[in-house]
Order: structure tokens, then sequence, then C-alpha cells
């Protein structure tokens, strides 16, 4: 019976298949021989151009084709007439688009048209602003397509507005868009440019409250959504502050000089240079860092020669100047005194760059506000759990101290999973509010104890630090960065979980020290003190390693300069 | 062509309206020889849709009730000794209480020429009088379509004597109220205005009123061919059963669909859109930040609520508005999800409103911010993509033929054949038959319900937005207690079921009463009737009234098959369109009919893909571009086939 309907069985299918995908792999094989082939012997021409795009077609992914045909294409500009390359560059672009539906997340395609486009001497910009957004209309979070926008706009060049009135039509669709609100916290500023003397990177208020109107609605809306909670932040930020000197301090003990920055850097190579001037003349000295490791650091200090210490004339000037960052401290060293220091006062300015801040804090007020409007429908979201605590920080850091830590204390049952993150964030504005205590207080003796810290930050701030108490809290390791602490006298760190003090090393005044109850296994963990060269005191009761046989004799021998070991 | 119809089938449906369709389709799909009839001349039934001339000459038909019979073969002459026959209804008496209302301006534009195709089915409706003798270039648009067709057309111009019609003017300060009940209780009115002076502009507020088009009557005409009118108002679930339906058994590629755009709600004497996406209570500016908490946080437990029991146990005895009260939802909250997301009445119970609120949020998103679908140039498509596809499959289709009786078997009592207008009788297993089909006597038992409806040709939006091309539905909340909730669906011309400029807006409630007492009260709600002078602002703030049709749709779709006198066992009865929002009722039917008459035989399954379909005796070379083209070319000629 002819023409009666019948569908092939399972196993025809699946062999015409199997035919079909090998005749497939043999062209692609062949094709991309050739392709080679012609590559090397130099034969850049268009039959290469050809080849490439039966196996680009397929496949916009073979990245080293990409680079073939920009091979090609360069070899024919040179050797084409005007029109002919232009019916080139049109094929080109076509064909590009094609790739792109095949992949519209191909990095070597999106690549390739931005090269392209950039080559032309006429380019349609509005034609690719119509690509991106036909192509942003199928995946509003195609970042690639962003990418490719961003570089459009950038040279067509399209008015930030414009970009702007774009994002806003992405989000209206669907919120959850880092590209967009990324491109709008790049926009912005551009659109509202400060004041030279204004932060860099700041809006102004009408904007901002537009901007945190529109953020709020998206994390009302749904509040598990990181993307908007990213933007509230990045909004609420400040720009990073420039350069700055924090602390200048003179030992006279120690023939030393200490600099301590806002940020850590790297004093001695090219021109970023840290000049010192010493009652009015320069002094050339070598600059080290405390723990003698040659990297980007908070503080740098130097050695003196003796004559700039002299202790006859009434007074030395110290004056340092941070070339790179057009920032300098001076500080005087009177007669008869030990040591001389300036700083910044913890009320001149924040001591510590809060993630959150702006100039009113009428804005963060209302903000914390509505996120505490939220937290009581949503007690469990993390996110506003965690934006209260930075609002909090930034309002008042030791008014909020008490009900930051029961946030804290929510937060972690609530993200048990990132438990050691907000325990080490805990820890840092634990350690940031005993600073500033310690600052209004004037005093140089800094109480931590009890205070279940698990990680030491800020050390930097601790520079003229005499007496530092860190017992009965989580930490497992005295860090490098201890070595800052210059001035420390007395260090007790007892009931921790100390396993390491790659810490205590070349602390100059260093004469206590109680590491009792802790981690320590070996004796030979106590190798970086022997380079303190005031400790006397040791306590050491409790540590794994007072159980080993002849850890009394190793440590004498270790500490030759220790009076007294307790174990 | 009909004389040459084969006489043996396996199956013989009669009515093209959604069920039956889809039954036709299931059927030839899996191997049945179908017969598909209708004795009306067009497809769908009571689910058909129509250009505008169309649904005048429908309504024209269906006020006509002694239409002349033609003349039909007498079939007592067919039966056997050892038969008996069933007859069928001969004229569709599921529409009542039709009335038409014209309020566009009749005043002619010379300019007007008809672009559009000739008219086929102008009727008597299509010019309506006016007092005025100004008619002439209307009275030559009839003149010339009656050339073209030779249709024989009433006199245009002066009332029918006949009394079955009347057409009756009224003035504008009367609109609504005045009628005259004639002949067969049908009315056709039509108002016009009161204020003559045709060369008036339309006095408009500039401040606040956009400029207003004018659409005359006579364009409405011109345009006829723009319009596709719905007798039924329906939707499609995006996750539904028919959409499930049409994508897996392929007949999707036969129609083309649109979103809707927008969820409104009718609340303290305004409309409004209803945020119900994520997307929609993000950008709400009507909505503050924490009702977009309590909204959000409240779908989002809909859309898994039976995980959450402890949430709603404790009011499953409460009505679903009293459970949302418990919620914290704000009364406008409550209102959207009560009326517009979940559609349900206030009466119904907490776990109904639950399931039907997270049905919505299940289809939300599929294709679109909405949950709902509508299919390009009308409902009146997809019984038509049915049936194409039963063709596709070997089904014979007759439109204009009509079924005279069912020829039952004395001693078995099972129907054995039909006996048709020209007196053929065509032998068949199966019957299935769409209910307005069943005479009186087979129905006596039958209690109908009535559907309202009503059409409106309006020329603006009820809610103005940015674009213009919107479709909405609004859910109008009964008015007093006993009476029903009124859907609302809002068309715009790009749906393509209506011209440029205007709007089509359906209404539909089941009846209390007629169709017009039932949604006269909403369509005054937001509409006001179109006229030339100058209202008081708060009214032109309205979209107004161009055209308006009430009529009554008999809702057959609870008849239960035993509630039927005398009916064999292997004839099936299709119901017509019910009240509901979706389609699920009609495919559920056809499912459960066609497992009834084929238990063994899978509904509706995927077709073949093209490549995978091989001839026998062709040595396996597909070289089909296309399924339908191969099985239509075995349809028309075996011979040809063969390369």
């Amino acid at each position: 019976m002819h023409g009666r309907l019948k569908v092939k069985t399972s196993e025809e299918q699946a062999e015409a298949k199997r035919l079909e995908r090998e005749q497939k792999l043999k062209l692609y094989q062949s094709a991309t021989q050739t392709v080679f082939q012609k590559r090397q012997a130099g034969e850049l021409d268009e039959s290469v151009l050809e080849l490439t795009s039966q196996i680009l077609g397929a496949n916009p992914d073979f990245a080293t084709l990409w680079n073939c045909r920009r091979e090609v294409l360069q070899q024919l500009e040179a050797q084409k007439s005007p029109e002919e390359l232009a019916a080139l560059v049109k094929t080109e672009l076509g064909f590009l688009e094609s790739c792109l539906r095949v992949n519209p997340k191909s990095y070597g395609t999106w690549h390739h048209r931005c090269w392209l486009l950039g080559r032309l001497p006429e380019p349609n910009w509005a034609r690719e602003l119509e690509l991106c957004a036909r192509f942003l209309e199928v995946d509003e979070r195609n970042f690639h397509c962003w990418d490719y926008r961003r570089f459009v706009a950038a040279q067509a060049p399209v008015p930030p507005a414009e970009e702007l009135a774009f994002t806003d039509s992405l989000i209206t669709r669907n919120f959850s868009n880092y590209s967009s609100w990324h491109y709008r916290s790049c926009l912005l500023p551009q659109l509202h440019p400060q004041p030279d003397s204004g932060p860099q990177g700041r809006l102004p208020e009408d904007v901002l409250l537009k901007e945190l109107e529109l953020v709020q609605n998206a994390f009302f809306t749904d509040p598990n959504d990181q993307s908007a909670w990213f933007y509230h932040r990045w909004l609420l930020g400040r720009a990073d502050p420039q350069d700055a000197l924090r602390c200048l301090h003179v030992s006279r003990d120690e023939a030393c000089l200490t600099v301590s920055f806002s940020r850590p850097v790297l004093v001695g190579s090219g021109t970023e240079t840290l000049l010192l001037i010493v009652d009015k003349s320069p002094l050339a000295v070598e600059w080290r860092t405390p723990d003698g490791r040659t990297r980007p650091s908070h503080v740098w200090l130097c050695d003196l020669p003796a004559a700039s210490l002299n202790d006859q004339l009434p007074q030395h000037t110290f004056r340092v100047i941070w070339t790179a960052g057009d920032a300098q401290k001076e500080c005087v060293l009177l007669k008869g005194r030990r040591e001389g220091w300036c700083r910044d006062s913890a009320t001149d300015e924040q001591l510590f760059r809060c993630e959150l801040s702006v100039e009113k804090s009428t804005v963060l007020q209302s903000e914390l506000e509505s996120c505490k409007e939220l937290q009581e429908l949503e007690p469990e979201n993390k996110w506003c759990l965690l934006t209260i605590i930075l609002l909090m920080r930034a309002l008042d850091p030791l008014l909020y101290e008490k009900e930051t830590l029961q946030y804290f204390q929510t937060l972690k049952a609530v993200d048990p999973m990132r438990a050691a993150y907000l325990d080490d964030l805990r820890s840092k504005f634990l350690l940031e509010n005993s600073v500033l205590k310690m600052e209004y207080a004037e005093v140089r003796v800094l109480h931590l104890g009890h205070k279940d810290l698990t990680v030491l930050c800020h050390l930097e701030q601790l520079l003229l630090v005499t007496h530092l108490d860190l017992s009965h809290n989580r930490l497992r390791a005295l860090p490098p960065a201890l070595a800052a602490l210059r001035c420390l006298e007395v260090l007790q760190a007892n009931d921790n979980a100390i396993e390491s003090l790659d810490g205590v090393t070349s602390l100059p005044r260093l004469q206590e020290l109680s590491l009792c109850n802790n981690r320590l296994r070996q004796s030979t963990l106590l190798q970086p003190l022997a380079s303190c060269p005031r400790l006397a005191l040791l306590h050491l009761q409790g540590n794994p390693l007072c159980q080993a046989v002849g850890t009394s004799e190793h440590l004498a021998e270790l500490l030759p300069s220790v009076n007294s070991i307790l174990t | 062509m009909a004389d040459s119809l084969p006489t043996e089938f396996d199956v013989v449906i009669i009515g093209t309206g959604l069920p039956e369709s889809i039954l036709a389709a299931a059927c030839s799909r899996s191997g049945q020889r179908v017969l598909h009839l209708d004795s009306r001349s067009y497809y769908g039934g009571n689910w058909a849709s129509f250009s505008f001339s169309g649904l005048l000459s429908w309504l024209e038909y269906q006020q006509n009730s002694d239409i002349v019979e033609e003349s039909t073969a007498s079939w007592q002459g067919l039966i056997h000794e050892t038969e008996e026959a069933i007859t069928l209804r001969k004229k569709d008496e599921s529409i009542q209480h039709i009335e038409v209302f014209c309020y566009a301006s009749q005043d002619m534009d010379d300019n007007i020429e008809e672009t559009d195709a000739l008219q086929k089915n102008t009727s008597s409706v299509t010019s309506s009088t006016t007092t005025k003798p100004l008619n002439s270039a209307c009275l030559s648009e009839e003149t010339h379509s009656l050339y073209a067709t030779g249709h024989e057309l009433p006199a245009k111009g002066t009332p029918k004597s006949d009394g079955e019609i009347s057409l009756e003017v009224t003035d504008v300060e009367d609109t609504l109220a005045k009628e005259k009940y004639c002949g067969d209780k049908t009315c056709i009115h039509t108002v016009s205005d009161g204020d003559k002076d045709e060369n008036k502009p339309i006095e408009e507020d500039n401040t606040d009123q956009p400029k207003r088009n004018k659409i005359t009557y006579s364009q409405i005409v011109k345009e006829s061919r723009r319009f596709n009118i719905d007798l039924v108002s329906k939707l499609l679930y995006s996750q539904g059963l028919l959409i499930d339906l049409l994508i897996k058994s392929n007949v999707s590629r036969y129609a083309e669909f649109k979103n809707v755009t927008r969820i409104l709600a009718f609340r303290e004497g305004k409309v409004e859109q209803v945020p119900c996406s994520r997307a929609d209570v993000f950008n709400s500016k009507e909505l503050t930040m924490v009702e977009k908490r309590i909204l959000m946080k409240f779908l989002t437990f809909c859309l898994d609520y039976e995980q959450h029991p402890d949430q709603y146990q404790a009011f499953v005895q409460c009505s679903f508005s009293e459970y949302l009260q418990t919620k914290k939802l704000t009364p406008n909250l409550q209102h959207f999800v009560l009326h517009s997301i979940a559609m349900t009445e206030s009466s119904c119970s907490t776990i109904d409103g639950l399931k039907a609120t997270k049905n919505f949020l299940r289809c939300l998103g599929r294709f679109g911010n909405t949950p709902f679908l509508f299919p390009l140039y009308g409902q009146g498509e997809i019984p038509q993509c049915f049936c194409r596809m039963c063709a596709v499959f070997g089904g014979i289709y007759c439109l204009r033929h009509k079924v005279q009786c069912l020829v039952v078997d004395k001693e078995s009592g099972r129907c054995k054949a039909i006996i048709d207008h020209l007196g053929q009788r065509i032998n068949a297993k199966y019957f299935i038959v769409e209910d307005s089909y069943l005479s009186e006597e087979t129905c006596s038992n039958i209690q109908y319900k009535q559907i309202s409806r009503a059409v409106l040709i309006t020329d603006q939006s009820i809610l103005k937005a940015d674009s213009d091309q919107q479709i909405s539905i609004l859910v109008v909340p009964p008015v007093e207690s006993g009476t029903c909730a009124v859907r609302v669906t809002e068309l715009c011309s790009s749906t393509m079921t209506c011209m440029k400029d205007t709007y089509l807006v359906h209404l539909i409630c089941s009846s209390s009463k007629t169709a017009r007492e039932d949604l006269e009260l909403v369509v005054k709600k937001l509409f006001t009737p179109f006229t030339e002078t100058e209202i008081d602002k708060e009214e032109l703030t309205k979209p107004r009234l161009l055209w308006a049709l009430y009529f009554n749709m008999r809702d057959s779709s609870g008849i239960s098959r035993s509630s039927y006198n005398g009916l064999p066992s292997n004839v099936y009865v299709c119901s017509g369109p019910d009240c509901g929002l979706g389609n699920e009722h009609a495919v559920k039917q056809a499912e459960t009919l066609f497992q009834e008459i084929f238990p063994n035989e899978e509904f509706c399954p995927p077709p073949p893909n093209p490549e995978d379909i091989i001839f026998d005796g062709d040595d396996k070379q597909p070289e089909a571009p296309g399924t339908n083209n191969i099985i239509m070319a075995k349809l028309d000629s075996s011979d040809e086939v063969k390369t």
C-alpha cells in the first residue's frame, strides 16, 4: 500500500542521527585542518574567511579561528578597494550576528565585533545599540551584551541620561539584574559630577533619595534578591579616601621613626616615595616594614642617625611627605623626652572606614528605619539584618554597640553558613569600638579581653599602645601585623587558641608576654620571640608544649635573654 | 460536493464548537474516519468570531425565528421497520434577548469609500436609520454589496414593517432608558445624537483631554473586516489544559497569541491596575513599601500553600474574604487578591480561594507578566485550528449541512446512521452531537442556566496608559448581594479583533435576568454613551460607547448525560460554552468523551516529526518539507505521492 503514513522506529531514528553526526564531525575536522594549514603557509585569503565561517557558524567559541579571521581581515584591508572593504565588513557584521544567535554569550564573537567596529572609519553605532537592545530583550541579564553596550555607548557616544533611561526600562522588567544596577552606579556619577572639593563618586542628595526609593522598592518586593542590596550598599558607601598619614612616631631609645598610613602602601619603589625632613633638611633613610617583608604595609619605619636625636638641642622636628598621595605629617621630639608623636584624633576624622557613609546622617537614619520596618516583616532576612548592622555602625558605632551585637546573634542563627565570616566581622567592629573608646580616654592601654574575638585587625592603629590585653578570646594566632605595635611593653593573650606567634617579632619594647592556656605545641614556635630584645618574662603555663620532655632546656637555649620562662 | 459524501464513517460529529472540534482532531489523529458537520455556514457554533457585518447578519439570523425552511428531502421513507428516528432541532435556540444599541455618529462622511472587501453578509442591521435623510452614502454602500453578492436585503431606511425587528431612534436624554419590545422580544435600538449639527466639532477640554478620534458608524461598517467579535468571552490560562493540549498536539502552530497585558480592578468607582507579578509589584506607584512586602509574601505563600497547612488550617470553615482579613492585607490588597487574582466570589471558601490564587500565580510568567493569553483574530480561531488538525489527518468537513435525524436500531438500541438534509443516509459507529442540535423532546427535562453577554465597541481604554495597545481583564464585584460579578475583557486593535482607535469590550456574567439588565449597570459605570455635545468633565474621562450588543447565551455545561431523554449509548453530547474564564471545561469534556469512546487510544498525541515520516514502499526516503504536505497529499490523491 503506497503513501501510508509510517513513523520511523526509535532505532532507525538513532541510527540516522548517528550517521548525521559522523558526517558533521568529518566536515568540521577537515575544515579545521585546512584552515590551520593555510595559516601556517601564510595563505590568508578569502577562502580562509569562508572556511572559518563554516566552523564558527556552528561553534562560535573557537577563539583561534577568530584570531585567524582577524589576520585575514587585516591583510585584506591593505589589498582591497574601499568599496570592496565596505562589502566585506557588511558580510562580517551579518556573520557575527548569526554567530551570536547560535551563542549569545560567546566571548570570542562579542570581542571580534568590538575589534571590527573599532577599526571602521564610520561605524554605525545606532545599529549596534539596536542590536544590544534586541539581545537584552531576549535575555536582560546577558552580561556579554551589557559589556558590549557599554563599549558602544562610550564610542558613539551616547549621553549618559539615555543610557540611564535604558537601565530604567530593564530594571522595570526584572530588577534582579546586576548589570543594570552596576551600569547605574557608573552613569549616575557621570550625570551628577560633584564640585571639585566634594568627595568623588558621591551623588547629590535628591538623586540619592530617588535611587534609594527605587532600590527600596526592589528589596521590599523581594528581600532575597542580592542585586538590590548590593546597589543599596553602593549608594550609601563612599569613594575611596585619599591616601593619608595617620600617625607619626619618633622614639629616642630605639632611634627609630615609624609612619602609619591610611591604607597599605609600598614605600621605596618608583616615584612613590616617603621623604623625611629632619629640622628642615632632608634626610636619606632606608624604609622597612616592621616584620621585615617588602610588600604593601600600613606601617613603615626607618632608623635615625644619632645626629638627628641629639638631646642637647631643645627639640627636633620630623616631617614626612608621601609624594604619591600628597600627604604629610610633622611631629616634634622635645628635649628630655623619650618619644614624640603626632596622630589624627579619632574625632577629627572617622578612624575606621565604615562601609556606609553619606554626608547626611538623616539619610542613613531613614534608611535604618525602613530596614527595621522590613526586618519586622522579614525577621529572618539576612540581607536586611546585615544592612541594619552596617547602617548602625555608620551612624554611631558606640551608641548602637549593644543592639548591633544582638543583630549579629540573629544573623548568625539565620545564616549559619557564614558564621565564621560574621564572627570575624563582629570582631572587627568590637575592636574598632574599643580603639575608639581608648582614643576618647586618651590612654595607651587597650583591653580586649572577654570579647569573643576571632581575628585581630586594625593593628596598625595601635602604634602607640603600651599595654594590650587579648585574654579570653577565640584567637588562633598573633598575626604578623602585630609587629606594628612598636610601643608595646606588656601583651596578655591568655586563654585563647593560639597556635602561632608570627607577629611577636622585633617588638623593641616588649617586656612581658602571657600566653597561658593556648595551643602552642612545639618550643620552636617561640622562635620569633628571640627578636624582641627586652623580653624578660614569659608565661607559657597550660600549653601542650609544657608536657613535652626537655622543653625548659630547649626554651632556655632558644631565648637566652629571657630571664623568666614559666611553663 | 455534498452529493458525493462517503456513506461509511467511524465517527460523525455534529457541531463545530470547541469540544466537538477537539474530539474531531483526537479521533482523526488516532486513525478514525471522521465526518464533521455543521448546519451553520461558519465554524465554531457559539464559540465563533465574526466580522462586524458578519455579526450583524448572525444577529439577524438569530432574530428571525421562522426562517424559510430550505427544501429538505423527506427522511421518513429512509427509516426501516427495525429502526426508529430521533429528530434533531431545526433551529438553534441557544441565543436570546438580543438588544443592539448604536451610539456612534451616523453622519456619513462622503469621503468614505469602501476599501474593505465585499461584505457578503451585510444585513439589515448594518445601516441603521437615522431621522435625517442623510443616509445616501450608506444606502449606496448597501446597494453596492447587494449588487456584488446578490444577497437579498431588506429595505433600508425604514423600519421593517413586519415587526420582527424594530429600529428605534431615541434621543440622548433617554439613551438607554427607552426601548420597545416588539415581535419576538428583540429590539434594535439606534441611539443617535440629539443634536443634529454634524459640522459641530467635538468639544474637547484641551487642558486634560487628549484629542479623541471620532469614529463614525460608517467607519465601523467600512472596517468591518478588522473586527473579530467573539460570541464567548474567554481567555487561555498560560498553564491551562487548552494551552497544554495545543502544545502537546502541535495544534498551536495554527494559531498566534498575545499575552494579556494588564489585570485591572474596579474599586471605589475607579479602575486601577493590579500588581500581580514581581515586576508589577516593584513598579507599582500605588502600593506602599510595606504593602509591597505583604502582598509578595502572601502571593509567595499561595504558590505552595499546601506545604504550610498551619497558615490556613484554622480558616478552612471561613470564606476566603474572611481569611484574607486575617492576613494583615490592607483593604486594597484584599480586593486585588479576592477579585482580580483569585477572581472568586466573596463567599468562596478559603481552600478554593487559595487554589484559584495558586492557579493564577502558576500561570504567571510563562509567556509574560500576566497569566492569560488571547488568540489573535479571536477565540473563534481555536476550534478551527483543531478542525484543521482533524482535516490534516483525514477528517472530512461539511458546513451548511443539516442533519435531520439520528437512525436508531430498535433491537440493539444503538444509533446506526444519520440522515442529512439531502436525504443521504450516512453510517457510523459513534455519534457526537452538540447540545443545541438536540430536539426539545430530547431536552424536555433540562433546566438550562444562562450566560449574560455584552459586546461593546468603545473609543478609549478604560484605563489609559503609555501604550494604547493593552489587553486588559477586569472583574467588577457584585454591586448588591445576590448578583454576580461581571468579568470585563478589553481588547485593543493589535489583537486583530477591532479596528484602529477602537476597543472591543466583552462583558460576561451568569444570568439572573436578561443580559442587558444584568450588565447595563456595569456598562454605565465604566463607559459613557457617545455624543457630540458637551457633557460634564467627569463623564468625558470615561471611554465612550460607539456600539453595544447584549444577548443571553444558553449554558449547557453543567448538564449530565443522563438528563437527556432516550439517547442511544453511542450518541455523545458536547455542551456549549460555559461562563468560566478558561476553556478547561471544554477540554476536559472532550478528553473524557474520547476516553469513553476509545479507552485504549492516546488523546491527541504529538504528531511525528516530519523527518521521521516514511512511506511504505518508498525506501525510507523522506523528502518531506513538512508533515502537512505529505498527509494532505495522501488525502488528495494517493497516486501522486510516490516519487
